[in-house]
C-alpha cells in the first residue's frame, strides 16, 4: 500500500516536472539548432552545437535592449527603495495628523488595476516631453511600485525594536540620522524583498513600455524580444534564442539566490 | 517655542513623505482621476480638440456588445484561474511537502515559469501552438492523433483555451509557494493525533489541511481575482484579442480603442469601467469573506 502510494507520488512529481520544466529544455535545445534542423524534427536533440542563433541575437541592437532594461529597472528600484523607505519611516515612527488616512491612500494603490491609468499617463508623459525616453518609463514604474514597497517596509519598520533609536533621540540625533544610520541599515531583509520584487516586475513590464517607448534604441527587452519575433518569425530557433538570452539574467540570478528570489516574488505579490 | 518645535517636526514629516507623495500623486492618483475626466470627452488624442459630451461614452459602452464580451472573458479568466491554478498549486505544494526524495530540485523546476517575462512566455507558447512547426501538433502527429492537429490560436473555438492553459502554466508556481508556506504553518501534531484517532490521508486532508488553509486559500483567490480582472500582456502577445474577439479582454479592448483606433475618450470610458468592475468585485469578495471569518 505504502509502496503504491510512493510510486504514485513519484509519477505525479515526474509529470509536473515535464510540464513545468520541459519547455526550458526545449528552449535550450532549440537555441542550438539551425532553422532547417528544427523544421525536420521539432523536438530532436540538436545534432551539432551551432552558435549561429546566438551570433544573430547578440548584436549591438539587442544588447541595447539589455542596457535599456538594466537602466530602467535599476533606476526604478533605487528610487523606490529610497523614497519608499523614507515614507515608511514617517508612517512607522512619526506621529502626525492623518497619518493613517495617508497610509491607506498609498496602500489602496495596490488594489487599483494600474492599466486604468494607461491613457492619462501616456498623455502626461507626452505633455512633459518625456515620451520615448527612459525617464518617461522610470517615473510611472516608480509610482506603481510604491504601494507594495511602502506596505512591506512600514510593516518591517514597525517590528524593529525602538530601544536603539530612543537612545539616539536622547543624544539629540535628528530623525534623518536615525533613519540613515539605524533604520535603513537594519532593514536589509525588507529592502531585498522590495528590490527583487520590483526589479523583476520592471524588468518584465510590457504594456507601459509598449505605449511610452517608440524608438528601437530606447526599447526595453520585452519590447525588443517582441520586435525580434516580428522580424524573424520564420526563424523559430532564432526567436527562441532571443527569448533565452533575454531571460538569462533572471534565471541565473534565480539559480544563485533561489530563496531570496522566491521570497521576494511571493511576498511582493501577496502584499500587492 | 512649542509652536516652533511643532512646525519643525511637521517639516521633518513633510521631508520624509514628500518625494513618495509627489511621484504617487503625479502618476497613480492623477492617472485614475484623469481617466474619469477623459471618459466624458469626445477626443481622438493628443493635439486634437476635446469636446465634453457628458455620459455619452458610457451610454455607448453599455450598448457595445464587445465590452460585455470582454468582461465575460475576464470573468472566465477569473473562474479558470481560481479553479485550476489554486488546486494545482495546492497539489504541487502537497507534493513538495510529502516524503519523497528530491523535493528541493522539484521546487526549483516547478517555480521556473514564474521567472519568464510574460512576453517571453507568450511567444514561447505561441510557437508551441504554431500550426505548422509547433510542438503540440508535432506531438499529436507522433502519437498518431494527426487528425486533431489544429491552428490552436487561429481558431475561435480553441484560442481562449490555449491562452488560458498558458496563463495557468505561468501562474500556478506562485500559488504553489503560497500554499507551501500555508502548509508549513500547520502543526505536525495535529496529523499525528488524527492518525491515532484513525483518520486516514483523505480524512485528515478534509478535516485538518483544508480548514487550516482557509486563509491562504482566500489570499490566493483574491490575488488571482485582482490579477485576472486587469490581465493584458499574454493575450496581447499571443492573439491580440483575436481571432474575431475570441480572446478579447477589457484591457486589450481599451488598448485597441485608445491606441489603435485613436479614440482616447472612449478608451478612457472602458478604463473607467474596468476600474469600477474591479472595485466592485474586490469589495464584494473582501466584505463577504471578512464577515464569514469574524
Amino acid at each position: 500500500m505504502d509502496i503504491v502510494k510512493r510510486i504514485l507520488l513519484y509519477l505525479l512529481a515526474a509529470f509536473f516536472l515535464v510540464l513545468m520544466g520541459y519547455p526550458f529544455i526545449f528552449v535550450l535545445f532549440t537555441s542550438f539548432k539551425t532553422p532547417m534542423e528544427y523544421m525536420v524534427n521539432v523536438w530532436a536533440f540538436p545534432k551539432t552545437i551551432a552558435f549561429e542563433n546566438y551570433e544573430k541575437v547578440l548584436q549591438p541592437y539587442f544588447l541595447r535592449y539589455f542596457l535599456n532594461s538594466i537602466i530602467a529597472s535599476s533606476s526604478t528600484v533605487a528610487i523606490v527603495i529610497l523614497i519608499a523607505s523614507m515614507a515608511s519611516y514617517a508612517f512607522a515612527r512619526m506621529r502626525f495628523r492623518w497619518s493613517n488616512i495617508l497610509f491607506i491612500v498609498f496602500v489602496a494603490g495596490m488594489m487599483i488595476p494600474v492599466h486604468t491609468t494607461l491613457i492619462p499617463i501616456y498623455v502626461l508623459i507626452n505633455r512633459i516631453g518625456l515620451f520615448d525616453t527612459l525617464p518617461g518609463l522610470i517615473g510611472p514604474y516608480t509610482s506603481f511600485s510604491l504601494p507594495v514597497a511602502i506596505f512591506i517596509m512600514t510593516g518591517f519598520f514597525k517590528e524593529v525594536p525602538r530601544e536603539l533609536e530612543e537612545a539616539a533621540l536622547m543624544d539629540g540625533c535628528s530623525h534623518w540620522i536615525i533613519f540613515r544610520k539605524i533604520m535603513f541599515p537594519l532593514s536589509t531583509p525588507a529592502i531585498a524583498t522590495v528590490g527583487i520584487y520590483n526589479f523583476l516586475h520592471t524588468w518584465n513590464e510590457f504594456i507601459y513600455a509598449l505605449v511610452l517607448i517608440n524608438s528601437p534604441s530606447r526599447k526595453t527587452l520585452p519590447l525588443g524580444i517582441r520586435e525580434f519575433y516580428g522580424m524573424e518569425s520564420v526563424n523559430i530557433p532564432g526567436v527562441i534564442t532571443a527569448l533565452l538570452v533575454g531571460s538569462l539574467p533572471v534565471l541565473l540570478f534565480y539559480f544563485l539566490a533561489q530563496e531570496r528570489v522566491i521570497n521576494g516574488l511571493v511576498s511582493g505579490a501577496v502584499k500587492g | 517655542m512649542i509652536k516652533k518645535n511643532k512646525l519643525r517636526y511637521l517639516g521633518t514629516v513633510f521631508f520624509f513623505l514628500a518625494p513618495a507623495f509627489f511621484v504617487y500623486f503625479l502618476f497613480n492618483v492623477y492617472g485614475v482621476a484623469m481617466t474619469f475626466y477623459y471618459s466624458t470627452l469626445k477626443w481622438t488624442g493628443i493635439g486634437t480638440s476635446m469636446q465634453p459630451i457628458g455620459i455619452q461614452n458610457f451610454l455607448r459602452l453599455l450598448n457595445d456588445p464587445m465590452i460585455w464580451h470582454s468582461l465575460k472573458n475576464n470573468l472566465i479568466l477569473v473562474i479558470v484561474s481560481i479553479s485550476v491554478q489554486l488546486p494545482l498549486g495546492l497539489t504541487l505544494a502537497l507534493l513538495l511537502n510529502s516524503k519523497i526524495r528530491g523535493t528541493k530540485f522539484l521546487r526549483t523546476v516547478y517555480f521556473m515559469p514564474m521567472l519568464l517575462s510574460t512576453v517571453a512566455t507568450g511567444i514561447l507558447w505561441s510557437l508551441f501552438y504554431d500550426p505548422n512547426f509547433g510542438l503540440l501538433n508535432f506531438f499529436l502527429e507522433r502519437v498518431g492523433l494527426a487528425s486533431l492537429k489544429s491552428g490552436w490560436l487561429g481558431s475561435e473555438k480553441t484560442a481562449m483555451t490555449a491562452v488560458l492553459i498558458t496563463i495557468c502554466w505561468q501562474y500556478t508556481p506562485l500559488y504553489m509557494i503560497l500554499m507551501k508556506a500555508g502548509l508549513t504553518n500547520i502543526p505536525e501534531e495535529l496529523y499525528e493525533s488524527a492518525r491515532i484517532d484513525g483518520a486516514t490521508g483523505g480524512k485528515s486532508f478534509w478535516y485538518i489541511t483544508l480548514p487550516l488553509m482557509a486563509d491562504t486559500i482566500k489570499i490566493s483567490a483574491v490575488l488571482s481575482l485582482v490579477g485576472s480582472l486587469k490581465y493584458f500582456d499574454l493575450t496581447y502577445v499571443m492573439t491580440g484579442g483575436g481571432p474575431n474577439g475570441a480572446t478579447e479582454l477589457m484591457a486589450t479592448y481599451m488598448y485597441k480603442k485608445g491606441f489603435v483606433e485613436f479614440n482616447m475618450g472612449y478608451g478612457s470610458a472602458i478604463a473607467a469601467f474596468m476600474f469600477l468592475v474591479a472595485l466592485l468585485i474586490t469589495s464584494i469578495v473582501q466584505y463577504s469573506t471578512r464577515r464569514r471569518s469574524s
